[in-house]
């Protein structure tokens, strides 16, 4: 398969703006800025923007709380997330949610969930309603290694593989569950082996590497289509903390220092210089681009206005 | 007017929305086939199919899980969970998820989404199969709690239920499935947060609902030979709550028994007294409100332990004949 030379470039723009936002983000933390807490995916940006590049607007996804990837993946914009990062009126879900609960119905985001494993079932839901409604459109359900060690992952796989749903479970292998190793929560090393138990297909593959991610989720998408439920792993690795008060006492520097040297960025940046003769001038034209929509968004988000106290209970319910 | 039964009432109104709501679907375990554990959907496979009628692995999370993501994309789905008492196995997803997409979403998301679940002691069923767990579900915002005491209100109710845009917990009461009622033929909806008069009374006020309401009606029948003239209020929904309706009775009638089978500490019934303390009830009040809830016990298996745990009929009796004065 050839991606195109747009396809590419888009690629590369949208994991440097995910890397862009969440160095922002960090940044405007360490000013005060923020109240509250945000999960970053950086070392991670090409499972979420691989995988949903090859994705339709009808398409849908469930996100997990280190899903900016997966946002920007799916078009959502940075003016919105931004200020709901920065819990402004004017953010995706009204500063209600906060970067943990982000979501875009427009552009076929189900949310992102705080619980994790919590959103596998509900992708399974909506992955049957589309199929009940005649929507040709696949279900991307996003989650962690640690989210597999969950009642909710097995009863979703199993209850997805029974009623043949399109839906593709792309699990994001970061190889730790906050603090803990893999190898100490669970016992086996290829966690696509786990799809085995309820019949469906599995398979694993290099997280870092978005082009190979865009190319399998684009045959995936026809394969869930055409058979039922498949789970993606994608091998990656969280370059930063769990969050913003992790203090790192559990994995050594040495290990952080070998995963930099596959950056997913820096891996496709010289994919693209070496393979599809994008030019160093080019590729920092991407970059520049994706600082300068960042600084946009920031420059959005802290203009919006705070939202207003008596509308703190407005959509409890719907009426 | 005909009477047909709790169970037949719930199902009849299923199956009037399913034929004119095609993005209704149902969703549980056994109730294709087999029917239902309680034969409420007796039938139902056979005119819906089982692309709607849907059979389940057991595996609440992910019925309930289901439910939520198929409200969001487009459906309104209802599911069974086959006791109340699985609904903790459900838990997130009732909770952290259904009760919160909506707000923590900034409202994108509609939930219309209804869990029914039988919920109850009084059948031998022992410890995990006869709670009654209304309260967890009132103490969380974004749910609805409708605990319907008659095969009339059970089919008015259930409607509004599957209409709502918002998850509905719809506990059922096991043991009323069988009991007949007269229930209007055709389309009719009871609103959410209207409580009903069952009977008129000016001497105490009774306060209840789902299965106890009997109890009460034939507790006040009890009294009302001994001249004490008992009004007796079904509230219907838990959540919402129809303050309006117990302020007024309270400032009625002056005395007020708040009555549930749900164990008493942090039921519902403490936000019922505190209800009419915090309102000018409180200055109509003749003597302090009392409560006749279930004892604070898992429910055993014994008849007779069992029945010695929840209100009965002679006990709410004699709780009315003490708030008036009355010795028995």
């Amino acid at each position: 398969m050839t991606i195109t030379r747009e396809k590419l470039g888009e690629l590369y723009l949208k994991m440097a703006q995910t890397r862009r936002f969440e160095e922002t983000a960090a940044r405007l933390f360490t000013e005060g800025k923020v109240h509250g807490t945000a999960h970053f995916c950086i070392g991670e940006e090409a499972t979420g923007v691989g995988v949903c590049s090859a994705l339709a607007k009808e398409d849908l996804i469930a996100q997990t709380h280190r899903g900016h990837n997966q946002a920007i993946g799916k078009g959502m914009s940075l003016d919105l997330m931004m200020a709901e990062f920065l819990g402004k009126e004017a953010g995706y879900c009204h500063g209600r949610g906060g970067c943990m609960h982000i979501a875009d119905s427009s552009s076929g985001s189900l949310g992102a969930n705080g619980i994790v494993g919590g959103g596998i079932p509900i992708a399974v839901g909506a992955a049957f309603a589309l199929r009940y409604r005649k929507v040709d459109a696949v279900t991307v359900c996003f989650f962690g290694d640690g989210a597999t060690n969950e009642g909710a992952f097995h009863e979703a796989l199993n209850l997805a593989s029974v009623w043949k749903l399109p839906i593709l479970f792309v699990c994001v292998n970061n190889y730790y569950a906050m603090s803990t190793h893999i190898g100490s929560h669970m016992n086996i090393e290829d966690i696509s082996i786990r799809a085995k138990a309820y019949g469906i297909r599995g398979e694993a593959m290099d997280g870092n590497d978005v082009a190979a991610i865009y190319e399998a989720t684009l045959e995936a998408k026809e394969y869930v289509k055409r058979e039922g439920p498949m789970l993606l792993v994608l091998n990656t690795y969280r370059i930063m903390g769990h969050s913003k008060s992790d203090p790192q006492n559990y994995r050594s520097k040495e290990e952080v220092e070998g995963w930099k040297k596959r950056d997913p960025i820096l891996l496709f940046r010289k994919q693209l210089a070496e393979a599809h003769g994008f030019s160093p001038a080019e590729l920092d034209a991407l970059d520049e681009a994706a600082s300068a929509d960042v600084a946009r968004a920031v420059e959005f988000a802290e203009a919006s206005p705070e939202p207003r106290v008596e509308d703190a209970l407005r959509d409890v319910y719907a009426v | 007017m005909r009477e047909i039964t709790y169970a037949e009432a719930i199902r009849e109104a299923l199956s009037e929305e399913m034929r004119s709501d095609d993005s209704i679907v149902f969703i549980g375990e056994d109730i294709g086939i087999y029917g239902g554990a309680f034969g409420v959907s007796k039938g139902m496979l056979a005119e819906f199919g089982p692309e709607r009628v849907r059979d389940t692995p057991i595996s609440e999370t992910a019925i309930v899980g289901c439910g939520v993501g198929a409200a969001m994309a487009g459906l309104r789905p209802v599911v069974e969970i086959m006791f109340s008492d699985f609904l903790a196995v459900a838990m997130d997803q009732v909770v952290n998820q259904a009760a919160k997409a909506r707000f923590q979403f900034g409202g994108q998301f509609t939930v219309p989404l209804v869990i029914r679940a039988p919920s109850g002691s009084g059948t031998g069923a022992a410890e995990q199969h006869s709670q009654s767990l209304e309260a967890w579900f009132v103490h969380t915002p974004g749910i609805k709690v409708v605990t319907p005491s008659t095969p009339a209100d059970a089919k008015g109710l259930l409607k509004t239920a599957i209409r709502d845009a918002n998850p509905v917990l719809f506990l059922e009461q096991k043991l009323l499935y069988r009991v007949k009622g007269e229930v209007p033929e055709g389309d009719y909806s009871i609103p959410f947060g209207q409580a009903a008069v069952r009977r008129e009374g000016k001497d105490v006020a009774v306060v209840s609902y789902g299965r106890m309401v009997g109890r009460c009606l034939e507790a006040a029948a009890l009294v009302a030979a001994e001249g004490i003239e008992t009004e007796v209020i079904d509230l219907r929904t838990l959540a919402p709550l129809d303050r309006d309706s117990i302020v007024r009775a309270a400032k009625k009638c002056g005395r007020v028994l708040v009555v549930h089978e749900a164990c008493q500490t942090g039921g519902v019934g403490g936000e019922i007294v505190a209800t009419i303390v915090d309102s000018e009830a409180f200055f109509y009040l003749d003597a302090p409100v009392r409560r006749c809830c279930g004892q604070d016990t898992p429910i055993p298996y014994n008849r007779n332990l069992e029945d010695s745990v929840v209100p009965q009929t002679a006990g709410i009796a004699e709780a009315l004949r003490g708030l008036c004065g009355r010795k028995s």
